[in-house]
């Protein structure tokens, strides 16, 4: 026997400005089914709780209905005062009286009614509610953070010193990502290598990190709490355990010259090699592309020479599987290269460098030793442009957005060079000057003001060579318009950053949005920007969109937090408003036939196989069903079944029929 | 032998008379067979789209439709201007309905958009797949600067027809002949365009920064695609030497004489003699193959080393 | 991205003209000054493309009377550098090659485009006449109405010598269908501008 009680809420002047309550309440009470109406200022306040709170022990109630503001707004609320008040929550649905009726319409007898009929359509509907119970899941509290850069690094630090496992996993051989390319980090002009190794350190040496590198995530299944990971480790053809880092075999490597893809293709190495002396793990790897003995079969110098017998010629990649709760996507970036510059000669001049190569000139371990030099004949410029934008706020490239860090290290390489080349003329050809962060402004007046820089505002239209000078073809709009022209000796594009290689295919791995430049997509942009909207995947730093380094480490933080918190507790619980399949006593079982239409329909991946067995073993049906660790209860399966095998709990069939039929 | 049809335009009947002449001379040579649009009309160059634009799009939408009438699928237009022109205005009335309906009232002709303007880098790189390597007899081996102006080109959206920055299809067509194309700063600068007549000085400015750097990196001939190009490099040279102080006689010819020499064919069936600046190619030493730039010799004096081309 | 010109107070300035007419959005214009760069004759403009482009932006009329009464739109030379290499991609020739005509239409230009523009109709006035371009015509045609009596008088007679000018033009067939075309283009032409 249904024993409903229903709250009339006026929310001040809002719901009783045009509906009339009282005689709302006074209808309503004469509904089947409803034992109880009232009608009230404000449902949301205490007094309005405890009139729900009362009512329930007094008068018996097998359901509250509160016609108010949206659910969106209150249905926590209210469910709470039932749950305290002995009731199940989810015994307790809103009449939305508000956006749906009494901020729509003007004041008259037909709103009035229009209230009365939402409530007495959700009285059919409540009248047939089941109570529900929260659905636990478990929790395996290991986290796995995809990306070893700063970001990668900073989010491992924060999920081990909360007392979690980490599993880091790096593509490349060492960690440290781009911010151990460069040379001195904005605004502070601190050595990078110098402030970033002692946390590279720190992830070796942490004992809750447990670190791949040279490995790649192979795939990923599961769910929030209990993701299943196959990771693959590639074969360095190196012994970790009996390398000592003594360094025998780089130095007596027959292959020397292969470009380096630290150095960005300035400097060279060897085919086996460590990317750069701070590596971490300090272990060599060997290039099988461009090593003789993987090409040819001979020499082997290395492993004739190496100590302690390390070199593994036949190591083959291994696949490690791994249980994880939660993973932090920190994948980085990577930059456009001057080959994408039509008018700037489709990379064909060699002094016309990115900003990420002079990143490696500038810096003191870098392939010049920090002196600035062209790369076509070594000789230090006297006059060098520097190009901001370059790629960026440009539709006709088909990159819109700005990159954001590019006016801070542009700036940066001017003073650089100015720095080290008192005598050398530095332009810096720009559109706006994107300067806000700490210390960000004054930093950029430094250069303008102390170390003279030229700041023209205006495009460069083209470059080409001429006597072994660049000439810069510009513009300055600040000065009429009119064109400028510079021969340069050396050209820095600040060129776009951009989604690293593989992010897409990573991204549709792990089932996490991406957008159309294949940056990952953050849960809500502004309140959200930290998670995705797969659920216990989370981001940190430039593989969201272009970011410096101050905001990727906070990001990195937000993420780790977020894996604290999911880790809180060894159970997780979640809403019970999702989809049940069909089961019944045998010989029936189930009426789901298993066509599987509602597991490809899915969004959520939360549809599964599952066996019916006899006693035997034998399988006797297989049917669908729903993963309640995934599913978020969106329906779209229970529109597609076709035999209505699937319901969604707490808006099943039976209760949205009595609804719209008593409508 | 392929069909195409042809669109001359005006130039090629009056001062770009041995473009015409060139092509007709070396197009049975390479497969191709002209058919010539009949009674076909000026395209409005840039006059019309200067001072009206219906008249713009309508001239050109002419002369498509009269291409659609003889069922030619491709039109060879050998003037980049034209070219351009008819690119330009086929892209604008098949993409804007109720101006194509405009034209096509104006013109008394429906115009479908069946007929493809092509221009002469693109009719040679067809062809020369059909072996114009093997029909070389006199291997054009001089160093030439590839001139493709402004028109060839852009805009690229529309045109869609190699890179607009540093293009290589006259480079490679000319490679295919035995030359050697330079890498040069000015391959898509404008020479000038159509002030030759109205502001001379323009064209003396633009154009001589095209020979200077033509000639300063060791160009023997430039080589065009262009009528309004070759006017403004070659009938405009006195000028030009005039306004920047120099000697420059290098010659300008246009690709198909280029194609024709090295096919063997007599230089007056190609006009060449029809040039202000002589075109004299200077005799390759047999050991470095290099010879000094055409560069501060007078016009009229022949020193020794150099000789008429045979 | 679509754009359209409902926030725009002014209906009768140059921006919503040019917009109306060639349906190229000048707001999209940044100001990089790319085109400008690229220009080769920006040196020799009274107002370097970016700077018209500016201008109209404002919507200010005195801005867009000077923009009309330029040198620069009559200067250049359509060679499509600015629009091949524009970020926003702005189509600049095409916005050119309208004002060239409402500044004709206004009464509004550039002495020192003279010349240009008597070339230009000289040009125009042989091909309605005969259908195909008549040199010696459009040099005569253009002396007569410059008063350049003298010029490219050492040029011409070895062009005659090489073959390279017809004494007598080419006149097509159908001379009436391109009458008409003038004539019927004119029309729509001055039509368009008689609805702003």
């Amino acid at each position: 026997m249904s024993r409903i009680g229903v709250f009339i809420c006026h929310c001040g002047e809002n719901i009783a400005g045009t509906v009339d309550c009282a005689k709302v309440a006074e209808v309503v009470s004469h509904l089947s089914g409803v034992a109880h109406s009232v009608d009230y200022k404000y449902m949301c306040s205490d007094p309005g709780q405890n009139l729900i709170k009362e009512a329930i022990k007094e008068k018996n109630l097998s359901g509250v209905i509160v016609a108010a503001c949206s659910p969106r707004m209150h249905e926590p609320t209210f469910r709470r005062a039932c749950a305290e008040a002995g009731l199940n929550p989810f015994l307790c649905e809103m009449a939305n009286i508000r956006e749906h009726c009494s901020w729509v319409h003007e004041k008259s007898d037909g709103t009035t009614q229009k209230a009365i009929d939402l409530i007495r359509m959700l009285v059919s509907k409540v009248r047939k509610n089941k109570p529900l119970y929260p659905i636990k899941v478990p929790v395996q509290r290991t986290a796995l953070v995809i990306g070893g850069g700063i970001g990668g690094i900073q989010a491992s630090l924060d999920i081990a010193n909360a007392g979690h496992k980490v599993i880091l996993v790096e593509r490349d051989p060492s960690i440290g990502g781009h911010m151990s390319q460069l040379s001195e980090t904005f605004p502070t002009l601190d050595c990078s290598q110098c402030i970033l190794t002692p946390r590279m350190v720190e992830v070796a040496q942490h004992p809750n990190i447990t670190l791949y590198t040279y490995s790649e995530v192979e795939s990923v299944s599961g769910f929030i709490g209990n993701f299943k990971v196959k990771i693959r480790k590639k074969a360095r053809c190196v012994d970790e355990k009996l390398c000592n880092g003594c360094g025998v075999c780089i130095q007596k490597c027959t292959v020397k010259k292969i470009p380096s893809e630290f150095d960005e293709g300035l400097g060279l190495r060897p085919a086996i090699y460590v990317p750069f002396p701070q590596a971490v793990p300090n272990k060599p790897v060997i290039d099988k592309k461009n090593c003789t003995y993987f090409i040819r079969g001979k020499c082997a110098a290395c492993e004739k020479l190496c100590p302690t017998k390390a070199i593994r010629f036949d190591q083959q990649d291994e696949i490690i599987e791994a249980d994880v709760g939660g993973i932090v996507l920190a994948t980085g970036f990577t930059i456009l290269n001057t080959d994408f510059f039509p008018e700037y000669g489709y990379g064909k001049y060699k002094d016309i460098i990115t900003g990420l190569q002079y990143e490696r000139l500038a810096s003191a371990s870098g392939p010049t030793l920090g002196v600035i030099k062209r790369p076509s004949d070594g000789k230090i410029p006297e006059t060098v442009v520097f190009i901001a934008c370059a790629g960026s706020r440009d539709s006709a490239k088909g990159i819109e957005y700005c990159s954001k860090i590019c006016c801070m290290y542009t700036a940066k390489h001017a003073m650089l060079y100015k720095h080290k080349f008192h005598e050398g003329k530095a332009y810096v050809f720009y559109m706006d000057i994107r300067a806000g962060g700490k210390m960000y402004e004054e930093f950029v007046r430094r250069a303008i003001e102390e170390d003279h820089v030229k700041y023209i505002r205006g495009r460069v239209s083209k470059i080409y060579e001429e006597d072994g000078k660049l000439i810069v073809k510009g513009a300055d709009t600040l000065l009429n318009h009119q064109p400028i022209e510079i021969k340069a000796d050396m050209v820095v594009l600040a060129t776009a950053s951009i989604a690293n290689q593989g992010a897409e295919e990573l991204a549709q791995k792990l089932h996490v949005s991406y957008d159309s430049y294949h940056f990952f997509a953050e849960a809500h942009p502004k309140l959200r920007p930290v998670e995705t909207n797969t659920a216990g995947i989370f981001l940190a730093g430039a593989c969201q969109a272009p970011k410096d380094i101050p905001d990727t480490v906070a990001q990195a933080s937000g993420a780790g937090s977020k894996i604290a918190a999911l880790f809180s507790a060894t159970e997780m619980t979640r809403e019970p408003v999702i989809a049940v399949v069909h089961r019944t006593a045998p010989p029936i079982f189930s009426t789901c036939v298993g066509c599987f239409l509602c597991q490809s329909a899915c969004p959520f991946q939360a549809i599964e196989r599952e066996e019916i067995k006899a006693r035997d073993g034998k399988v006797l049906k297989v049917v669908a069903k729903v993963n309640d660790g995934l599913c978020q209860g969106c329906g779209t399966c229970v529109a597609l079944c076709r035999s209505k095998s699937i319901d969604l709990q707490g808006f099943t069939h039976e209760q949205m029929y009595a609804q719209i039929m008593a409508s | 032998m392929i069909t195409i049809g042809y669109f001359p335009g005006c130039s090629l009947l009056g001062t770009a008379r041995e473009y015409d002449e060139s092509l007709r001379a070396i197009a049975p040579k390479i497969g191709i067979e002209l058919v010539e649009i009949p009674d076909w009309n000026c395209c409005g160059a840039t006059a019309a789209h200067s001072l009206n634009h219906t008249l713009a799009t309508a001239l050109p939408a002419r002369i498509l439709a009269l291409a659609e009438k003889e069922n030619l699928e491709e039109i060879l237009v050998p003037c980049a201007a034209c070219y351009n022109r008819l690119v330009m205005a086929q892209h604008e009335l098949m993409s804007n309905e109720p101006l194509c309906k405009k034209v096509s009232d104006i013109i008394e002709l429906d115009v479908k958009g069946t007929a493809r303007p092509i221009n002469i880098l693109e009719a040679l790189m067809k062809t020369s797949s059909n072996g114009l390597a093997q029909n070389i007899s006199k291997p054009f081996n001089y160093t030439v600067a590839c001139y493709y102006g402004c028109l060839l080109v852009r805009p690229p959206k529309v045109l869609q027809f190699d890179r607009a920055e540093d293009p290589q299809i006259m480079d490679e067509v000319m490679k295919k002949i035995g030359a050697v194309p330079i890498d040069w700063a000015y391959k898509t600068e404008c020479c000038g365009a159509g002030f030759s007549v109205s502001k001379t000085d323009i064209v003396s400015k633009l154009s001589g920064k095209i020979i200077k750097d033509a000639v300063t990196r060791g160009a023997e001939t430039i080589i065009v695609a262009c009528p309004m190009c070759h006017s403004n490099l070659d009938m405009r040279r006195k000028d030009i030497n005039q306004y920047n102080d120099s000697r420059y006689i290098i010659p300008v010819m246009y690709i198909t004489q280029a194609i024709g020499l090295a096919l063997g064919i007599d230089k007056k069936k190609l006009g060449l003699h029809r040039h202000i600046i002589p075109v004299t190619l200077p005799v390759k030493e047999k050991t470095t193959g290099k010879t000094q730039p055409a560069l501060a010799v007078s016009e009229r004096s022949a020193s020794g080393g150099k000789t008429e081309v045979e | 991205m679509s754009y359209s010109l409902h926030h725009s107070t002014e209906s009768n300035s140059l921006l919503y003209k040019v917009f109306e007419n060639t349906g190229e959005t000048v707001y999209k214009c940044y100001q990089c000054g790319k085109c400008s760069a690229g220009c080769p004759l920006s040196g020799d403009m009274d107002y370097a493309p970016s700077s018209v482009l500016r201008m109209i932006q404002l919507e200010i009329p005195e801005l867009d009377s000077k923009v009309l009464s330029s040198y620069s739109i009559w200067l250049c030379l359509t060679c499509e550098t600015c629009v091949t290499r524009c970020p926003q991609e702005v189509d600049l020739p095409k916005i050119i090659d309208y004002l060239r005509s409402e500044s004709i239409e206004h009464k509004k230009v550039n002495p020192a485009a003279k010349d240009i523009i008597a070339f230009h109709k000289t040009f125009l006035d042989s091909i309605r006449t005969t259908g195909r371009l008549y040199e010696v015509g459009l040099i005569a045609g253009y002396k007569f109405r410059t008063f350049h009596l003298l010029q490219d008088v050492s040029v011409a007679p070895k062009m005659f010598l090489l073959g390279k000018l017809n004494p007598l033009p080419h006149i097509i067939k159908n001379r009436s269908a391109i009458e008409k075309i003038f004539r019927k283009s004119n029309r729509a032409h001055a039509g368009k501008e008689a609805e702003q």
